[in-house]
C-alpha cells in the first residue's frame, strides 16, 4: 500500500466530516429525522399515507442539498468534481446504488454516520458490507480488468 | 420551522459533503483503491462525523419529542437480515464503480455534471424497483 500524501487532505476532510455531523445532529434534535439521504429520496416515491406533509420535508431537504454548490460558489471557488467512470458505468451503478440502499435500509449517511453514531450493530455491519464491496470493487476494476 | 430547518439542514449538509471531498467521485475511488496510490481523507470525513453527531444521538434517545415537537424517529430495528447484507453488498459495488453515493450525487447534480444527472436517475429508477416489488407484496399478504 503507499499512500498518495499529495492529495491527502486531513483537515478539511476532518472539517467537512464535522460539518456533516453537525447537520445529522440537527435534525435528529429539532426534526427527530435521521438524515439518511437514500432513506430521505426514496420515501418521496411512495405515495404518502394521508394527508402528512412527508413529501415536502423530503423535497425541501433535498432541494438544500441541491443549492449547496451554489452556495459554495457564493463564496468559495468550486471544488474539482471528477467522474472517471464511462456512462454505461454511471447507469449500472446507479440502478445498483438504488437498489441497494433501499433493500439495506441506508447508506453511507445513514448507517455509516446516523447508525455508528447512534453505535447500532445492523449499521456497523451494513458499512462494513459496502465498504468491503466497495474496496472490492474498485480493486477488480482497476488492476484486474483494467489494469 | 421543521420546513426551514429540512432546508437548512440539507445545506449544511451539501457543504459539508463539498468540503470533505465527498462531491469528487474521484477522491472518494481514490480512497476505495487501497492496493493504489491510497488516498485516506475519507476516514477523516467518518471521524469528523461521527464526533460530531455522537452527542447529539445520545441526547435524543431521551427525548419524547423533537425540540420542535415532532415524533423521534430513531430506527427500532436491530436484527441482520439478508436484505440488509444483499443490499449493502449492491450499494458497496455501485459506489465502487462511480464513486458516488446517494449525498454526492445529488450535490454534483446540483453543480450540474451531466453524469451526475445520469446517476440520479438511474438511482432513482433503483429506488422504484424497491417500491415497486415492496407494494406488490404487501398486497399479496393482505
Amino acid at each position: 500500500m503507499t499512500i498518495d500524501w499529495a492529495h491527502f487532505t486531513p483537515w478539511s476532510s476532518l472539517a467537512g466530516g464535522a460539518l456533516i455531523g453537525v447537520a445529522a445532529g440537527l435534525f435528529i434534535l429539532f426534526n427527530g429525522r435521521i438524515a439518511g439521504i437514500s432513506g430521505i429520496l426514496g420515501g418521496f416515491l411512495r405515495p404518502p399515507a394521508g394527508k402528512s406533509n412527508e413529501r415536502a420535508w423530503r423535497a425541501i431537504f433535498i432541494a438544500g442539498l441541491l443549492c449547496a454548490p451554489l452556495a459554495w460558489g457564493l463564496f468559495l471557488p468550486a471544488r474539482e468534481i471528477r467522474i472517471d467512470a464511462g456512462w454505461m458505468e454511471i447507469v449500472i451503478a446507479g440502478v445498483f446504488v438504488g437498489v441497494g440502499t433501499r433493500y439495506a435500509a441506508g447508506c453511507t449517511s445513514g448507517h455509516g454516520v446516523c447508525g455508528l453514531s447512534r453505535l447500532s450493530f445492523r449499521s456497523l455491519a451494513a458499512t462494513l458490507i459496502f465498504m468491503a464491496a466497495g474496496f472490492a470493487t474498485v480493486y477488480v476494476m482497476r488492476h484486474m480488468v483494467g489494469g | 420551522m421543521l420546513l426551514a430547518m429540512a432546508f437548512a439542514v440539507g445545506l449544511i449538509f451539501g457543504i459539508g459533503l463539498i468540503l470533505a471531498g465527498m462531491a469528487n467521485p474521484a477522491k472518494v475511488q481514490a480512497f476505495l483503491d487501497l492496493a493504489g496510490a491510497w488516498d485516506p481523507s475519507l476516514a477523516l470525513v467518518m471521524a469528523g462525523a461521527i464526533a460530531a453527531a455522537f452527542v447529539p444521538f445520545r441526547l435524543a434517545r431521551r427525548m419524547p419529542r423533537s425540540l420542535l415537537g415532532a415524533p423521534m424517529g430513531l430506527p427500532a430495528a436491530a436484527k441482520l437480515d439478508r436484505r440488509l447484507v444483499f443490499g449493502s453488498l449492491a450499494f458497496g459495488i455501485g459506489w465502487g464503480l462511480a464513486g458516488f453515493c446517494p449525498g454526492p450525487a445529488l450535490v454534483a447534480l446540483g453543480a450540474g455534471e451531466a453524469k451526475a444527472v445520469v446517476f440520479v436517475i438511474a438511482m432513482l429508477a433503483g429506488m422504484a424497483v424497491f417500491e415497486v416489488s415492496e407494494a406488490r407484496k404487501s398486497r399479496k399478504l393482505a
